[in-house]
């Protein structure tokens, strides 16, 4: 145990289409007010990342994510341990998660344990509002998010 | 080498926030084309603000840049609080200030530690950095920390504070709230003077910039949350007058609008707003500027983390000087009644001058949206620059040259405005 108990980092932004998934994923979230759930929006710049996930048993990371062959919408969830070897290429934020997992490890400031829920995005264009895959997604990811949550508790 | 056609890329830039790409082309030893496509205007909020309330600009543009919303907001109510005839109480524009000395301190630590010390220093990068020097990369976290609680306690969060409204606040502090906050940043004090000392060590490349310098100007005080505008050349001018000095156009040698002030290159950022201003700082702030050699201005870009080291300073001691001063306002924000007309507001972002402009009719609806950051005032300066570095360096590998490249462009910390693209480095020869 470290601290807190959870985060839902949410990182993204709404004026980027689909890159609001991470922000209307935990939005819903905060509805909930879920006790000893902290909500943080983020925009993926990683001292910040860092300085809402240390001293926290559980971090979840919501983000937009990009993959190949491309599934809009569809839910990855991905550790401390992967985001660390591979998903340079997997968070849409590049001086990102990756990076904050590493200058944490660095700096012995790791959360308990570290999860990234990351939907596959569509449409990153300036603009507002998600695609329609992107948005049919949130119940789904808000689901992920709180299994994780229940996990965390036993 | 140096006598055949070559060009470099670099599709991606590491440690700049974002994108960004740049593109030299060398032709019989001379830098022919330095093209840096880093920064993205912010062309979608001025299109998406038309028709809107004049209550909802400081709210929408401060998710242009997650690294300074408080600029964003503050030039946003600085233009709609002009155009609306309204002057802030003193004590609300006192805790303005105060809000954007915390987005300096968060966005210069930043910068200063994470993103340029590793140049200087010969680390790819901050991470590496902290496993050889942990105690001087948390030096720099807390530091950042002291500007974040600075943003969240005022601002309602660090990243795109809620509390800022057109007028004012939304809510205000009582004095005996900010005591925690006070305690913090003496502490952060000492960590921003021993910034400098350990930024003045570092070795600095030669290169000397000799354009005009721009920057707002506040009589007395170091420019920071408002001003009027001065220049190195002598201009003196108010924010309304800024679209008359300044204009963009296009150039030759590059794809970007290249910023001029009265037909001339020109840079704002933190060398300027030094240059033109260091004989306001702060006791502290002076004294750490002169023993860490500088003068009373600086045109080396290189320089420019010793500049923000002693900015960082100097936030820390104005933040503890509004707070040791501080009384409760009697009201969290001075009522602002919409009328038709234009206002314009100009701030020192972290990077340098952000200009906004509003046209209102007489409900408060927006019928024009005009912002100028500082990275696209800065882009032909950073340009020259990069040609400069480029052409007296050529006798260097590709590796070696693309790394200087990226060191002349992170001088200037320049943003965008959104980071959705991963970034990768490659480089091909023409």
């Amino acid at each position: 145990m470290t601290g807190q108990p959870a985060v839902v980092i949410a990182i993204g932004n709404p004026y980027r289409r689909d890159d609001g998934i991470g922000p209307a994923v935990a939005g819903e979230i905060e509805r909930l007010q879920l006790p000893g759930v902290r909500i943080v929006m983020s925009d993926g710049e990683p001292v910040g990342l860092l300085a809402a996930w240390e001293d926290t048993d559980l971090a979840i990371v919501v983000d937009a994510i990009r993959h190949e062959p491309p599934c809009p919408g569809r839910v990855h969830r991905l550790t401390a341990t992967e985001l660390d070897t591979d998903a340079a290429a997997a968070s849409s934020h590049g001086f990102g998660v990756p990076y904050a997992v590493q200058l944490s490890r660095a700096l012995n400031r790791q959360p308990g344990r570290l999860v990234l829920f990351g939907i596959e995005a569509a449409d990153t264009d300036a603009g507002s509002g998600l695609s329609a895959a992107v948005a049919a997604a949130v119940p789904t990811a808000v689901a992920a998010v709180r299994a994780e949550l229940r996990a965390g508790q036993r | 080498m140096s006598h055949r056609s070559r060009e470099l890329t670099v599709s991606g830039l590491s440690r700049v926030e974002g994108e960004g790409a740049l593109r030299l082309t060398v032709r019989g030893g001379q830098v022919d084309r330095a093209e840096l496509n880093i920064y993205e205007p912010p062309r979608f909020f001025e299109a998406f603000l038309r028709g809107r309330s004049y209550t909802e600009p400081p709210d929408i543009t401060a998710r242009i840049c997650g690294i300074c919303p408080v600029a964003y907001q503050t030039s946003a109510c600085n233009a709609i609080e002009q155009a609306c005839g309204v002057v802030l109480d003193q004590p609300l524009a006192e805790l303005r200030r105060l809000l954007y000395c915390g987005e300096w301190i968060s966005s210069h630590a930043l910068h200063i530690y994470f993103l340029h010390a590793p140049d200087f220093l010969g680390y790819p990068d901050s991470i590496t950095l902290a496993q050889d020097h942990r105690d001087i990369v948390e030096r720099g976290l807390a530091l950042k920390k002291a500007g974040n609680a600075i943003l969240e306690f005022l601002g309602g969060r660090a990243i795109h504070p809620v509390n800022v409204r057109v007028g004012g606040f939304y809510r205000v502090p009582a004095r005996s709230e900010l005591a925690p906050l006070a305690e913090q940043l003496r502490q952060a004090l000492d960590l921003a003077v021993s910034t400098v000392q350990w930024a003045a060590s570092f070795d600095f490349p030669d290169l000397e910039i000799g354009y005009d310098l721009l920057s707002a100007h506040d009589p007395g005080r170091y420019p920071v949350e408002s001003g009027d505008l001065r220049s190195a050349s002598g201009l003196s001018f108010p924010a309304c007058e800024f679209p008359d000095h300044v204009t963009e156009e296009q150039v030759p040698h590059s794809t970007a609008l290249h910023a001029t002030l009265d037909g001339h290159r020109y840079l704002a950022g933190p060398l300027a707003r030094y240059s033109l201003n260091s004989g306001a700082l702060s006791p502290i702030a002076r004294e750490a500027a002169a023993s860490a050699g500088l003068g009373v201005e600086c045109r080396n870009p290189f320089r420019s983390v010793l500049v923000r080291a002693v900015e960082v300073v100097y936030a820390v001691e104005e933040a503890l000087r509004i707070i040791g001063s501080y009384q409760r306002p009697d009201r969290p924000a001075v009522e602002v009644t919409p009328r038709a007309g234009t206002g314009h507001g100009v701030s020192e972002a972290p990077r340098g001058l952000l200009y906004h402009r509003y046209a209102l009719d007489a409900d408060g609806l927006i019928q024009a949206a005009t912002i100028i950051p500082p990275t696209s005032q800065n882009q032909a300066a950073i340009e020259d620059d990069l040609r400069r570095v480029a052409e007296a360096n050529l006798g260097l590998g590709d590796d070696a040259l693309t790394d200087l490249c990226e060191r002349v462009i992170r001088n200037y910390d320049p943003c965008i405005s959104c980071a959705t693209h991963f970034l990768t480095l490659t480089v091909n020869h023409a």
